[in-house]
């Protein structure tokens, strides 16, 4: 009996609890994967800065248009040599664990960044020397060359100012229960399951946030997550199929904000990674022309994508203000492609081409297949699994390859890396000196118009090469229901809650 | 019996080492480097080496087994490489989650079976035989992820009668734990229940022609009482050695509804794992496997003995 | 597995027959539910081996400006996601499938059969080698054999096969040494030892016939599995490559069009349902047929 009565308070206070949970607002969103390490310096995955915009705040943030504009700064000024970088911290700011996030603490965030073993953001903060602490609420930081992406990079996870306290705490465990200064506080992960965040009543713009609780659900399947929407599971899923927005648009109770990303889609072909190769298609640049004019990107956009995403050719979309809008996108033309073969001196140009094995690279890899086959490329696909692409991609193992970018907010980010002759994704092994000089020329230079005259004298020279053949952007969408309000997208792919509340 | 079972534990010890082996060598065979993921979109070369050193993917394979098997005599199945979780707690939290899916679909996939397979072997070569067996077959040659996708559709989003997918722990409330739990152990039950239901018919059918069978039936019991008592009872010995086998299989196999129904159990830890190269998890779990289907397999052997008492340990 | 077991009346045991294929086969076509299932998987290896000949398009030629389409008079059983037809498609997966489920079972029953019958007879430390090697290769996760196959060969239907095949043996290692034990223990086989035949001779005549039927019934339904697994398999990268159909792997790009394009599942599931049910009558039909007992 006394046993029985117990239980019963048991269950009875678990209901309690229950109901107190369902009273509070709960936003559930359906991610494509689960997000890696929460720890902004050793993460790496995008799906986990979807997280890490509820969770942790940056020095600087992009608006809507992927301008940069101050977030935990409040401004900066560069010295005129472009080797100092002064910025204003915001006053009265406090992190999860109730500790000040001052110029201290921004300090340790930068170093953190730059100095933990196996940090992934010490290749984007390079240039960066040293962080002095002017007073309470300003740091300098000091560069070792001038170097105009700093900014936006202390947009993206390299600007996250975590809690010294608990990173000196916590050590190896931080990213297990990271402590920041963002909109939310980390509740609980289970792996591969969820993610719970709760509000932080001391959020610096608490106003903002309506939301109690945030859950991250990582749901791989299109289909299923676009289910579990539609069933009132979730409230929010992101990269829906493309192909599933006619039936999204036509359910009265989803709306389906998107936008641009800032990153591209293209194929990278083998051209000397590790040694140069012989082949045509590596060797003779006519007849990777002739590949790209055999290629009809609107055909790729339209059977894969339903027509949603948008063709380009150049590193940035045609949207962006980096955009050369005088070398456009070219026409399919199979004459001339089928010419340059012939002037090339081959007849059937054989060659693998790997692909990422899901459903959608597969579909452009046949795609592409088709459309080539009918000028003279007999390309065998090769889907392999991601682990095993990347080794072969290392190693130079691969013919050609579809592989995109994320994007970055400064061009340099979707730019340098791959064109330079020792960047460090440049995996196909191009290198013509003249383009690191413009290239590197463009990261000194302070001025926006003069950096997009030394990007286009380098695109000038790269991209006749083709070595990339960019051909597509990604657009983001966004599925919510119709309770959800105030949501609207940004460019870099990340969810921001700031604004958005639950009816 | 407590010798058997003595004995048998014994056995294990070399299956297990069988088991290390395997998953250690099979693993650093793949093409692949942790490292090289670990390092992200970003692949610097400095972090990529730093990988490399901390966990060891330097040294000679033979040594970085030994520290292993070293590591694992200290109860210590290290952390996971991609998110630097203890491989003990990732265990923990999804044990419960797999165990619990596996007896569900287990259970749903003897209702189905049992009672099909003995009337199919009863009524053999009628309709209600050949119907038996469609129906049965109809769950085996579905693939999971199809039926899953399929019910999702109908049941959750056209009837909003059961959530779509996730999982909440029992603790969270009986009903909210099972009301997620239908579909995805329906969806695996009757992919088993094919193989369970044939191989009942298949060994009633044995058993009905056998002199004990006949004798029972000779000394006027009754149809229904003689197939229950006898026959199913002794036909129930090579279903058992396949339930054994399929439970075991379920532990990691059931990936695929897994993943539609988001159901953080072991196949979807172990699938990510490999892709991820998560050298630590994947020993972890393969290791964790092998002993329950060991113990699994055991405890399948001692049924025997309850089921037929002739057979004995020796 | 080291319990001996003691079976006074054993399951399914028979009297010494003219080998395991005898006189059985004749008996087969006389069950019409066997006739019928030999006729399906027979047509459907016609279908698999006429592809060329019956298929109207090309299997890897997509007609983009007809993408997802219902099935029409141009195509019967519509278009799929790039505008290839469905019909030619289903008709060419059947090779891949067909393939990936037989010669599994075969290379499976292959290994599996002669060290089943090799363990239970000999028993001692043989036994104890095999039924170790048999509970490590069981205990450990289907996946990561398969994917370790096809990294180490490289992604193929042949590797594909051969990583189910190898999966797929231990079940059959299992029950024909259960099946062994069993048929051990009857007085005709300790007879026949007693009068001096031979090993071979005496798991030839006596032994395999009694293990014929419960493997018969394991293959047939294994085929169905291994049929399913190819496109778990294609859809990790590790089996037929693009754009080379399969069943499995068409049925596995169509589940992301179930609402718009059901037609591109129902013709690739439905050819999977068949076979797997033809496969099963017929195995069925076998058993029945083999059983030594049954006059």
């Amino acid at each position: 009996m006394g046993r029985y009565v117990r239980r019963s308070f048991a269950i009875l206070a678990a209901a309690a609890l229950f109901s107190a949970a369902l009273a509070q607002t709960t936003l559930r969103i359906g991610l494509a994967e689960d997000p890696d390490i929460l720890d902004p310096a050793l993460a790496r995955t995008y799906v986990g800065r979807i997280v890490f915009a509820s969770l942790c705040d940056k020095l600087f943030d992009i608006d809507t248009s992927a301008t940069v504009v101050p977030q935990l700064a409040t401004g900066y000024t560069v010295s005129d040599d472009g080797l100092t970088v002064t910025i204003d911290i915001r006053q009265g700011v406090l992190f999860h664990d109730g500790t000040a996030m001052d110029a201290e603490a921004v300090k340790y965030s930068l170093d953190r960044a730059k100095n933990l073993p196996g940090s992934n953001r010490a290749s984007e903060l390079e240039q960066l020397e040293s962080v002095t602490v002017v007073d309470e609420d300003t740091v300098e930081l000091h560069l070792s060359t001038p170097f105009s992406p700093l900014i936006a990079q202390l947009a993206d996870r390299a600007g996250m100012i975590v809690s010294p306290t608990a990173a000196e705490a916590a050590g190896e465990e931080f990213g297990n229960a990271p402590v920041c200064a963002g909109p939310f506080r980390f509740v609980e992960r289970v792996a591969q399951d969820r993610i719970v965040l709760e509000r932080f009543e001391d959020y610096w713009d608490a106003d903002a946030i309506s939301i109690d609780r945030v859950v991250f659900l990582p749901i791989p399947d299109s289909s299923v997550r676009l289910a579990n929407l539609q069933s009132g599971d979730l409230q929010m899923i992101e990269r829906p199929a493309p192909t599933d927005l006619t039936v999204m648009r036509a359910d009265s109770n989803l709306v389906v904000p998107s936008v641009a990303s800032l990153g591209y889609q293209g194929i990278t072909v083998n051209l000397s990674n590790p040694e140069p190769r012989t082949d045509p298609l590596s060797s003779d640049v006519r007849v990777r022309e002739a590949l790209e004019l055999a290629i009809d990107r609107n055909t790729i956009n339209d059977v894969v994508f339903g027509g949603e995403f948008i063709v380009g050719n150049q590193p940035v979309p045609p949207s962006s203000p980096w955009y050369v809008a005088d070398m456009p996108v070219p026409e399919r033309d199979v004459e001339r492609a089928r010419a340059l073969l012939d002037e090339a001196g081959v007849d059937r140009v054989p060659f693998e081409m790997m692909v990422a094995n899901n459903p959608e690279a597969i579909r452009v890899g046949e795609v592409i297949q088709a459309m080539a086959g009918e000028v003279g490329f007999d390309i065998t696909l090769r889907a392999t699994e991601f682990a095993t692409a990347l080794d072969l991609q290392e190693q130079g193992q691969y013919a050609a390859f579809p592989v995109g970018w994320s994007g970055r907010i400064d061009p340099d980010g979707n730019i340098h890396q791959f064109h330079t002759c020792e960047g460090a994704l440049n995996e196909s092994g191009f290198c013509d000196p003249e383009v690191d000089r413009l290239l590197n020329e463009a990261r000194a230079a302070g001025n926006n118009d003069d950096r997009f005259e030394l990007y286009r004298q380098a695109l000038e020279r790269y991209l006749p090469d083709r070595h990339i053949i960019y051909l597509y952007h990604t657009q983001l969408f966004f599925p919510h229901t119709a309770a959800v309000q105030g949501f609207q997208a940004y460019p870099d792919g990340l969810i921001r809650l700031q604004g958005v509340s639950l009816q | 019996m407590l010798p058997f079972v003595g004995r048998r534990a014994l056995t294990a010890i070399p299956t297990l080492f069988l088991v290390t082996v395997m998953v250690f060598g099979i693993q650093r065979s793949l093409p692949g480097d942790p490292a090289l993921i670990l390092a992200g979109e970003q692949q610097d070369p400095e972090v990529i080496a730093f990988i490399r050193e901390k966990y060891r993917l330097n040294d000679p394979l033979p040594v970085q087994y030994l520290a292993w098997v070293a590591q694992l005599a200290r109860g210590d199945l290290g952390r996971s490489l991609r998110t630097n979780e203890r491989v003990l707690d990732l265990i923990a939290a999804k044990l419960p989650v797999t165990i619990e899916l596996a007896l569900l679909s287990l259970l749903v996939a003897v209702a189905i079976a049992l009672p099909l397979g003995m009337l199919a072997a009863v009524r053999r070569g009628t309709a209600i035989d050949y119907g038996s067996t469609m129906a049965a077959l109809t769950g085996l040659s579905v693939p999971n992820f199809w039926l899953g996708i399929m019910l999702i559709l109908f049941v959750s989003v056209r009837l909003g009668w059961l959530p779509a997918s996730g999982y909440v722990p029992l603790s969270e409330g009986v009903w909210e734990n099972v009301k997620r739990m239908i579909m995805p152990a329906f969806v695996l039950g009757t992919g088993l229940a094919a193989v369970l239901m044939r191989q009942m018919r298949s060994s009633m059918l044995g058993v009905l022609k056998q002199d004990f069978v006949r004798t029972a039936h000779a000394k006027g019991q009754r149809g229904a009482a003689v197939v229950i008592r006898h026959a199913a009872r002794n036909a129930l010995i090579p279903v058992t050695t396949i339930l054994g086998l399929q439970l075991g299989a379920l532990l990691s196999g059931a990936v695929l509804t897994e993943q539609v129904f988001t159901i953080p159990g072991f196949g979807k830890l172990i699938v990510d794992a490999v892709f991820n190269r998560d050298y630590a998890v994947v020993q972890g779990v393969v290791l964790i496997t092998a002993t329950s289907y060991i113990l699994i397999n055991l405890l399948v052997d001692l049924t025997y003995a309850v089921l037929d008492p002739r057979i004995g340990a020796k | 597995m080291s319990v001996t077991v003691r079976v006074e009346r054993p399951v399914e045991t028979a009297a010494p027959t003219g080998g395991p294929f005898g006189r059985p086969l004749s008996r087969l076509f006389k069950r019409p539910p066997a006739v019928i299932g030999a006729l399906v998987v027979l047509l459907f290896v016609v279908v698999a081996a006429l592809a060329p000949v019956l298929a109207p398009y090309d299997p890897a030629k997509p007609d983009f400006a007809n993408v997802r389409q219902p099935p029409s008079a141009e195509y019967r059983f519509g278009t799929d996601e790039i505008g290839r037809d469905v019909l030619t498609r289903t008709i060419y997966g059947a090779r891949a499938s067909l393939l990936a489920g037989v010669i599994s079972v075969l290379i499976a029953t292959g290994l599996g059969v002669p060290l089943g019958l090799v363990s239970g007879f000999y028993r001692g430390a043989l036994d104890e080698l095999i039924m170790r090697l048999t509970d490590a290769v069981l205990s450990f996760p289907f996946l990561i054999l398969a994917i370790a196959m096809a990294a180490a060969l490289g992604p193929s239907l042949t590797n594909a096969m051969i990583a189910i095949g190898i999966a797929t043996t231990p079940t059959f290692i299992r029950l024909t040494r259960a099946q062994v034990l069993a048929v051990g223990a009857e007085e005709f086989v300790t007879a026949a030892r007693a009068l001096g035949a031979t090993g071979a001779r005496i798991i030839w005549r006596h032994v395999l016939p009694n293990c014929v039927a419960p493997l018969l019934v394991q293959a047939t339904l294994t085929i169905a599995q291994a049929v399913i697994a190819e496109s778990a398999l294609s859809f990790l990268g590790l089996g037929v490559q693009p754009p080379t159909p399969s069943w499995g792997g068409m049925l596995n790009t169509a589940k992301n069009f179930l609402v718009q394009a059901p037609w591109m599942a129902i013709y690739p599931g439905l050819s999977i349902f068949f076979t797997v049910l033809a496969f099963n009558l017929f195995g069925d039909g076998l058993r029945d047929a083999l059983d030594p007992r049954d006059d």
